[in-house]
């Protein structure tokens, strides 16, 4: 075990707000976590290759201005986009949780059909079809995925916490069938939105309209991993709407104990 | 100075749910003759004077201000 010696960068600039629960999640577990203002790894008051996880926290940051999480992708875009190429093909974990996730598509890290990055974005997260900012407890159900640090299994059927106004996951019209084909193929599909009896359905169980019912995907090696619920909100029982009923559950835990199984057993 | 006019809006086939929601609100203002609605985001930038501004709005869209997944845009110039 290394558990102190793994080092966590949890990304901010501004308009971020999950920094503290997000860096708190990976405290818990056991990491050394830290925040990480973007313009400091971008003007080289601290490294990249430092750490063993890029942590990219929920919020509105840029304001949300443009798209959700397109500012911020622009930042890194320019500056550090090989040092993040790198950083994953060391093998070392990449979370986007929300907007996180949104900075991971616009950056083309996500879904990363044939490469680790793509020129262009493959994909997009919309504005939700309810019109709606969509803040509620969803199901997702885990798929079989080659993430590699995903801990539950196909069929495991999980509640989590979603608060967002664009997740309505997009393929390109014209090849929507070969890339969802392709993702599927590839085991990137990790969890799908789900109603209560563990079945695929349309809103409200899949809040946002989203392709598939996809909640959240990984890329083809395994170690980047985007989704819009929030496993950072639900790390403790007393988190879930049903702590004073059973007790609830504290299904994101489980989220951040795999990263830092995996981060263990790698480094 | 070049003024830079970037119109942007959704691929025809992608639903528009804001389009949608201002549609259905003409609809309950009586507006019955309304068909479709659709949001398009304009943005108005001003550069310096050069040949190459057309390109530099290119790649403005490319790198920012559009997701080519969803969106289709139209670049218009005028000297000021």
């Amino acid at each position: 075990m290394n558990n102190g010696g793994i080092r966590v960068a949890v990304l901010r600039m501004e308009g971020t707000n999950c920094e503290e629960e997000s860096l708190n999640s990976m405290k818990n577990v056991g990491a050394n976590s830290e925040y990480v203002h973007i313009r400091d790894l971008i003007n080289g008051k601290k490294n990249i290759h430092d750490y063993h996880m890029l942590f990219f926290p929920g919020g509105f940051s840029g304001g949300d201005y443009v798209r959700a999480g397109a500012i911020f992708a622009s930042m890194i875009k320019g500056p550090l986009l090989r040092e993040i190429v790198k950083f994953i093909e060391d093998e070392k974990v990449v979370l986007g949780v929300c907007n996180g996730f949104q900075v991971l598509v616009e950056l083309g890290l996500l879904p990363g059909i044939g490469g680790v990055m793509s020129e262009k974005p493959q994909a997009v997260l919309a504005p939700n079809i309810s019109n709606r900012f969509e803040c509620r407890w969803v199901y997702v159900k885990i798929e079989e995925n080659n993430c590699k640090f995903i801990k539950y299994k196909k069929g495991d059927l999980i509640s989590l916490p979603i608060a967002h106004a664009e997740g309505r996951f997009m393929l390109p019209l014209d090849r929507e069938e070969e890339y969802l084909q392709d993702m599927i193929h590839k085991k990137q599909i990790v969890m799908r939105y789900a109603d209560s009896s563990g079945n695929y359905s349309g809103y409200p169980w899949n809040p946002n309209g989203s392709i598939y019912n996809i909640a959240g995907i990984c890329n083809e090696i395994g170690n980047v991993f985007g989704l819009m619920p929030h496993p950072e909100r639900a790390f403790f029982r007393y988190q879930h709407p049903e702590f004073t009923i059973n007790g609830g559950k504290n299904y994101g835990k489980n989220v951040f104990e795999g990263i830092m199984e995996y981060l263990n057993k790698k480094f | 100075m070049i003024k830079l006019k970037i119109t942007i809006g959704y691929k025809e086939g992608v639903e528009d749910p804001e389009g949608l929601a201002v549609k259905n609100s003409l609809k309950l203002l009586n507006f019955g003759n309304v068909n479709s609605v659709k949001v398009l985001k304009v943005y108005e930038i001003l550069i310096e004077d050069t040949e190459d501004a057309k390109k530099e709005a290119e790649e403005m869209c490319d790198r920012l201000l559009v997701n080519p997944v969803i969106h289709d845009y139209r670049i218009e110039m005028e000297r000021v």
